[in-house]
């Protein structure tokens, strides 16, 4: 089916296929009829042998050659007949193989003779073939498998197998499966922590430098980019997973009292918290690896504050056998309060074999802080957010005169502590850094690519006595590369786009000077007090580090190209979000959104939901056709409605969860369909406010 | 070339309907066991291109049933050959297509399937004993489109095509087996199916699909290899279902997959100038569905049907 050229068939051609047409169809209904009747006679399993000669991929074939086998063997018990009766089979193999050597039929069988363990197995015959095999072809994955069988079913030790792999990649340095048995070995080798694995730092040390010897002398071929990728990924992940941000966050002092208190220098001022009207604190822990295992115990919580018997921690981002990276629970709040009074409540996160990472690796890195809550008195004040519609600043935050200016200790664990480690991390990765930068980079896109990788991963390891100048420094450098990188491989543009918009994030997040100029706090109409963050116009695709922006409460990601708002639901205390005027493109891509309680105001408007026949998020979000929803349960209300289902199913799971008050969603071709208008008003029954009109 | 290339649709309905009644000639025989494949393929196809009409559905149903082996509950590559997991999805498939699945013994095909889990969570492919990742989408597919996914133990089904999983964020056959792309479709279909998506690192096995695009505009399965057209479909579908189809470049695999086309005989071809087949004409097509090339139905890229028959059985009072 593969590689053969077009050619118009010609007569000669036509009678010759005739005849071998003919043979082969007498041969197959022949072995077949064998199959049927269980005929294990010598000239019936000859039959077999012919046509696998011809055809190894007559797989019927294969299995009536173990059923003859299996027949045939019962009658022997000398053991230079039963060895005669497998080399027979293996001889078969063979000659399938050099027909085709990726008959995936001939393997399998050879496999199986091998594990019916009847003889001794001729290790050189086998090892021969494989490195027979392997030199004409050194890319076929079924030898490769084949082999790492054999190694396993012979003990071979890893070692020794490495060792091969290390003569593959010198006859050839493009060898990606040899270089992909080398990262399997060495995982194992590592893990086992075999005499001269021990030790991380050094086999990586090796490694490095093995595999830049390779890209130094042929950059333009694939397998050591790869392979260096995986050895980068290795040195700039910490072992142990580590809380990386927490909402409220230290030191932060939340309050429903509208009341403005005098703040003196460098204290932070108080947050408006809207969950308080409803007695409800949500609290958010953000780690930098899906971590499972939070609970009462492994998260303690002492407070004067009375948070109930149970305190259940769920997780935030798309979970998997109970592992997240961002984890949330809703502090509900029991006390009776006559009059305005501030709680504290210290959080602390000692060391736990209950938190694990998914690769077993728990938490070892104690956190400890402190958050205030102020709550007044019972009878408070009922504040309905929407008698007009809530509207948006056009004009960027900074023009703004009356704007308060955010405390930026809200972005940082305080007591987070540094491991002892990633000084041998940071270094590995600067020397990488200083031998790229010296390789010419004009053709190569791999150069400049894993530069500004190495770059980024340095950005991120956090060392005491780094500061975050330096952090933009090096992100500086890394969009330098991303732009380069658009011209140099225009169709991988997206690719780069998408990382250069992460590093863009990055750079504006990190450090107050720049991150005071997107955000302020926005006194709305009605006097409540909200954070406002305003990230608009930045060709932004999608949503990174969104543990700096859990303590937001409007939120304008408007006029950016975002496909994704992956991340946002770490934003717990979001009660308006802007995204119109981007590129999202279905309502799963908004799933994200359903897990943000206390949302209201919502402008998805001039998108392009509706307008793409292909859903790339389909399988991403819950739904029935990835068996994470019940279909009967999620649709039965809607199906008695007379709601199209096939047609809106992915409308009905957005829009049921929510509570808006305000939504705009014009400009999106699914607004303009004849009865979405109804399907939103019976879907959203708290809705006020659709695309600038009261509705209620 | 001076015009723009455009898909020669009816060329291509003809050639799969000529196909599907030129049974013996020699390639037609070596490919003998897997003409229920073949089935799907070509009949998948028409369904993409509106036209599956073209064909008789009861004598379709009546050929799929003739491969089915009652005593296993397991479906042949063709009548009179063993039963085989890889035929019998072809065959729930097709029903599909046809809505027909009432044909079916139910239960016993789908304890086919489930009998062949193994105690690692992965499946073989018949009663032999062969596992590849391949039959774990297979087996999950089925059973998912038969509503009998309990019959299984799908965590340890996960947790073995989890365990496939490889450094470079792909998948391979077997545990420590190297990433290619229709082993990585077939594992990304498996936890696209089950809801276990995040186990992927997206953006890293991203990377690796979209760096399948060559100079030529089509995609390769691995590193090294040439453009085929058949990946169009391998890694295009598993880029759509980790979200990220557009780090590929689709004009240039749009014109890649155009100019594999026979256009005067019909039919699709591996690479530009070489022989049609059924396999390449389903997989040109399919990837064109997937970039939403007018004129094409759109595909389900994990159930690799088309959407209006997945929405039809999952929604569908």
């Amino acid at each position: 089916m593969h590689g053969r050229p077009r050619r118009a068939a010609k007569p000669e051609d036509e009678e010759a296929s005739s005849a071998k047409a003919a043979k082969l169809r007498d041969l197959q209904a022949q072995v077949l009829q064998n199959q049927h009747s269980g005929t294990y006679t010598k000239e019936a399993i000859g039959l077999s042998f012919k046509l696998l000669e011809i055809n190894p991929e007559a797989y019927t074939a294969w299995n009536y050659r173990k059923l003859a086998f299996q027949h045939n063997i019962k009658e022997l018990s000398e053991p230079e007949a039963i060895k005669s009766a497998i080399d027979d089979e293996l001889r078969v193999v063979e000659v399938a193989l050099r027909q085709n050597p990726k008959s995936y039929g001939a393997w399998y069988h050879r496999k199986w003779l091998l594990n019916q363990k009847l003889a001794p197995v001729d290790s050189k015959r086998e090892f021969g073939l494989l490195d027979k095999l392997l030199k004409v072809d050194a890319r076929n994955f079924h030898g490769w498998n084949y082999r790492r069988f054999l190694a396993r079913f012979m003990g071979v030790p890893d070692e020794e197998e490495l060792n091969y792999t290390m003569d593959k990649i010198s006859d050839n340095f493009s060898n990606y499966s040899a270089w992909h048995n080398r990262s399997i070995l060495l995982s194992n080798l590592l893990i086992k922590q075999n005499k001269g694995f021990e030790s991380k730092q050094k086999i990586f040390s090796q490694e490095f430098e093995l595999v830049t010897q390779a890209l130094f002398i042929g950059p333009s071929d694939q397998s050591g980019w790869f392979y260096h990728l995986w050895l980068l990924a290795q040195t700039s992940t910490p072992d142990n997973p580590q809380l990386i941000a927490s909402w409220p966050c230290s030191g932060a002092k939340l309050s429903s009292s509208l009341v403005k208190e005098k703040v003196e220098q460098n204290t932070l001022s108080s947050i408006w918290c809207h969950s308080l009207q409803e007695r409800t604190v949500p609290m958010v822990l953000y780690f930098n690896e899906p971590v499972k295992g939070l609970n009462q115990s492994s998260v303690k919580l002492k407070s004067d504050l009375d948070f109930g018997k149970d305190i259940h921690w769920r997780a935030l981002s798309m979970t998997d056998s109970g592992y997240s990276s961002c984890w949330t629970t809703y502090l509900q709040i029991a006390n009776e309060c006559s009059s305005s009074q501030q709680y504290s409540v210290e959080v602390s996160i000692p060391c736990s074999d209950d938190i694990v990472s998914r690769s077993g690796s728990n938490y070892n890195c104690p956190v400890h802080f402190t958050f205030t809550i102020e709550l007044i008195s019972d009878d408070a004040q009922d504040i309905d957010l929407f008698d007009k519609p809530v509207a948006y600043f056009s004009e960027p935050l900074e023009s703004h005169g009356n704007c308060e200016p955010i405390p930026f200790d809200l972005l940082k664990i305080t007591g987070a502590l540094v491991e002892e480690d990633s000084n041998w991390h940071f270094e590995r990765l600067s020397e990488e850094i200083d031998l790229f930068r010296e390789l010419p980079d004009d053709n190569c896109k791999f150069v400049k690519l894993t530069l500004a990788r190495l770059l980024l991963a340095c950005a991120a390891i956090k060392s005491c006595g780094r500061s975050p100048h330096e952090r933009k420094r090096y992100c500086e450098e890394a969009l330098g590369h991303f732009s380069d990188l658009i011209r140099l491989d225009p169709s991988h543009k997206q690719y780069y786009e998408d990382e250069r918009s992460l590093v863009l994030m990055d750079k504006l997040t990190c450090d107050m000077e720049t991150f005071v100029k997107h955000c302020s706090v926005q006194v709305q109409p009605n006097s409540i007090p909200l954070n406002h963050v305003q990230l608009c116009k930045l060709s932004l695709t999608h949503v990174g580090f969104a543990e700096r922006l859990m303590w937001v409460q409007v939120l304008d990601l408007s006029h950016n190209s975002l496909r994704s708002i992956e991340g946002l639901e770490a934003l717990q205390q979001l009660v308006s979000l802007n995204i119109s005027n981007n590129h999202i493109s279905s309502f799963t891509a908004l799933e994200p959104l359903t897990k943000i309680m206390f949302l209201k105001v919502l402008d998805l408007s001039s998108n392009e939901i509706g307008a793409h026949s292909m859903d790339t998020t389909r399988y991403i979000c819950s739904s029935p056709f990835s068996h994470k929803i019940e279909a009967h349960e999620a649709f039965e209300e809607c199906q008695k409605k007379n709601i199209n289902v096939e047609e809106y199913w992915d409308a009905i799971l957005f829009f049921k969860p929510l509570k808006l008050g305000q939504l705009d969603i014009k400009g999106n071709a699914v607004a303009s369909k004849e009865n979405f208008r109804t399907l939103v008003m019976t879907l959203i029954p708290s809705l006020k406010w659709l695309n600038g009109e009261c509705v209620n | 070339m001076a015009e723009e290339a455009e898909l020669a649709a009816d060329q291509h309905v003809r050639y799969i309907v000529t196909v599907e009644k030129k049974k013996d000639s020699f390639e037609s025989l070596v490919m003998e066991h897997i003409r229920l494949n073949g089935a799907y393929w070509g009949l998948t196809t028409l369904d993409l291109l509106h036209k599956l009409h073209a064909v008789e559905a009861a004598e379709v149903v009546d050929w799929i049933m003739s491969c089915y082996h009652p005593e296993s509950g397991g479906f042949g590559g063709n009548v009179g050959h063993d039963p085989h997991v890889l035929y019998t999805l072809s065959a729930v498939q097709v029903l599909c297509l046809f809505d027909r699945l009432d044909v079916l013994d139910v239960e016993k095909v789908a304890d086919y399937v489930a009998g062949l889990q193994n105690e690692d969570g992965s499946f073989s492919g018949d009663i032999w004993g062969e596992v590849d990742t391949r039959f774990s989408y297979i087996a999950l597919c089925t059973l998912s489109l038969l509503h009998r996914l309990h019959k299984i133990d799908v965590q340890k089904a996960v947790d073995f095509v989890v365990s496939c999983k490889n450094l470079d964020g792909g998948f391979g056959a077997m545990p420590g087996g190297e990433s290619h792309a229709g082993q990585i479709f077939c594992c990304v279909g498996a936890l696209a199916i089950t809801g276990s998506l995040h186990h992927i690192d997206r953006d890293r096995l991203g990377w690796w699909l979209c760096e399948r695009q060559c100079k030529d505009g089509g995609l390769n399965g691995r590193p090294e290899k040439l453009a085929d057209v058949c990946y169009s479909w391998w890694v295009l579908s598993s880029l759509i279902m980790i979200d990220r189809v557009h780090w590929i470049d689709k004009k240039n695999l749009t014109k890649f997959i155009l100019n594999c086309q026979d256009k005067e005989n019909g039919g699709i071809s591996d690479r530009p100038d070489n022989a049609v087949d059924i396999y390449h004409t389903y997989f040109g097509v399919a990837g064109l569905s997937l970039m939403e090339y007018p004129g094409v139905k759109p595909m389900d890229p994990a159930y690799a049907l088309p959407l209006d028959v997945v929405n039809r059985i999952f929604l569908r009072k």
